[in-house]
């Protein structure tokens, strides 16, 4: 089986740490196979950079088949790349052609500062996770088996699909306004929707949507870019039943 | 007021009031095209006069304008600021349509048209009620309503049709985004409505600004004799 190699021109944004400014470098790299993801083809990139006595770049990425949500990158013009449904480490080359120019930066959103070079602080999500992404539970020995309390089946199912978000943040990268609506309607949702999460589903949504603002996420618009971009195809459904949920907390909230 | 999520309700609020506004506005309107305008003459006469709509009604419609308009530009200026750094090479294109990414844009079309429509319409009908006083809404004969025959007037002008047509068509795009985007916000979103919503939405978004050129145009084309 005969293999054709690709020839690209890379134009990857280059920042030595989170105070200096950075700037677009150009690297050719020749030699690419289509069979390759993106990242071993950024690995391929590191090591002829390490062979030269440079600094390779600085990328994020852990798990390399799509449930981290760890490796990010902005690809000519698009969280991800120009692929739907995956994630940069399941991005083939096969999706360019011999002689492409491919634009490579980080995410861009005030509330993830660029840490060095692709890489960047995504630590936000963490706190808006923080301030009610979660349920208490009874750990003490008499938990109750979660499979005796009934859910009907499409709230069951609504709420699996909001659990799979990984929290990579192409969201946000997509977004015109930088909002982290999606990633944090899919975080309210995925417990809203079951009787384990209804108990402090008040609170949760007050509180991370308070954490999100204070991040310095910007407001939707609905334009839907996120629902698009999202490698896990979470539904924009989440944020209008994030929308709905807080403003029935704001209203019936205690003093 | 104080969250995110608040002030995108307000703003869908604001959105559907206006939306409303528009259709009555666009109804009355359409009668003007009927006969000879009596219709128009008698619907614009009890708006302009009627007191809960002229001092229940109209405040808070100039109300709405202004905080839809001031939200938008509120909302704009934060989005911008939560990303500094844009991208060098981005293709928003790929993921989410023209208008619902111009919609500070179309909209303020809308209000520069305002601007125009006011001055066309709105200034000279306070000024004669409420200046000159002259509460009748009759013309200088004393016999026939004013308002038909004003709007014929004014629409002899192919500038003013050519800019209200134009207009039109800025709200239009507006919208195509607005009109579903508000349900949205309000947080209805439902697999069995929300696609007809969206039909509806555009609609609304085509027909009614549509009709709008079609009123400019029809009494261009038909001049007072
Ligand atoms: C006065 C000039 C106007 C300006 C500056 C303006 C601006 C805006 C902006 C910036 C948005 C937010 C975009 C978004 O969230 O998607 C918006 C939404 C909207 N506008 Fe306007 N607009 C204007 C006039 C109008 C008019 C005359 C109407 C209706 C007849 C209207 C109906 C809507 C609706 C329904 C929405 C959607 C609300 C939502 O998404 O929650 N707008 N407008
Ligand atoms: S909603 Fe989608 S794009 Fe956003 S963080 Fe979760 S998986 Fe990533
Ligand atoms: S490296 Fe884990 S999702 Fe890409």
């Amino acid at each position: 089986m005969s293999e054709t190699t690709m020839n690209l021109t890379l134009k990857i944004w280059r920042q030595k740490d989170a105070k200096s400014k950075g700037k677009i470098v150009s690297y050719p790299i020749s030699g690419i196979s289509g069979h390759m993801s993106f990242l071993e083809m950024m690995d391929v990139l590191n090591e002829q950079l390490i062979n030269e006595g440079q600094e390779p770049v600085a990328f994020d990425h852990d798990c390399r088949e799509g449930i981290c949500g760890s490796c990010s990158l902005h690809i000519n013009g698009e969280a991800h790349g120009p692929d739907r449904g995956v994630t940069t480490c399941q991005l083939h080359m096969r999706m360019f052609k011999d002689g492409d120019t491919i634009f490579i930066e980080p995410f861009r959103a005030k509330a993830f500062p660029v840490i060095k070079d692709l890489i960047v602080d995504r630590t936000s999500f963490d706190r808006i996770q923080h301030a009610g992404g979660f349920i208490s539970v009874n750990t003490s020995g008499n938990t109750q088996d979660a499979n005796s309390i009934p859910i009907p089946k499409a709230d069951a199912d609504k709420a699996f699909d909001a659990a799979t978000c990984i929290g990579c943040g192409a969201c946000v990268a997509s977004c015109k306004n930088a909002s982290a609506m999606l990633y944090v309607s899919a975080k309210v949702a995925q417990f809203s929707l079951l009787p384990q999460g209804k108990v402090e589903a008040k609170d949760r949504v007050l509180n991370m949507v308070e954490q999100m603002d204070k991040e310095g996420f910007g407001n939707c618009t609905n334009t839907g870019a996120c629902e698009v971009e999202c490698p896990k195809g979470i539904s924009l459904e989440n944020i209008a039943r994030m929308n709905n949920e807080y403003l029935k907390a704001s209203i019936t909230r205690e003093a | 007021m104080k969250t995110s999520i608040a002030r995108k309700v307000l703003m869908a609020l604001s959105g559907f009031f206006l939306l409303f506004f528009l259709l009555q506005h666009f109804v009355i309107n359409f009668s003007s095209v009927f006969g000879d305008g009596d219709g128009f003459n008698s619907a614009s006469h009890f708006m302009g006069t009627n007191s809960i709509i002229q001092f229940g009604l109209q405040p808070v419609l100039i109300f709405g304008v202004i905080f839809h308009l001031a939200m938008g530009i509120y909302l704009e200026l934060q989005n911008n600021k939560a990303r500094s750094v844009k991208y060098a090479m981005n293709k928003p294109g790929a993921n989410s349509s023209w208008m619902s990414r111009n919609m500070i844009y179309t909209g303020l079309m809308v209000m520069l048209f305002l601007g125009l429509h006011f001055y066309d319409f709105w200034i000279p009908e306070i000024k004669t009620k409420f200046i000159v006083g002259d509460m009748t809404g009759l013309m200088a004969d004393g016999e026939t309503l004013r308002y038909f025959h004003e709007l014929q007037l004014k629409f002899q002008d192919p500038i003013r049709v050519a800019l209200y047509c134009v207009s039109f068509i800025f709200l239009s795009l507006h919208l195509l985004h607005g009109f579903q985007s508000a349900f949205q916000s309000v947080g209805f979103n439902h697999n069995r409505y929300t696609p007809i919503i969206k039909k509806l939405g555009n609609l609304y978004a085509v027909l009614v600004p549509l009709g709008f050129i079609f009123i400019a145009v029809y009494h261009y084309l038909n001049p007072p004799h």
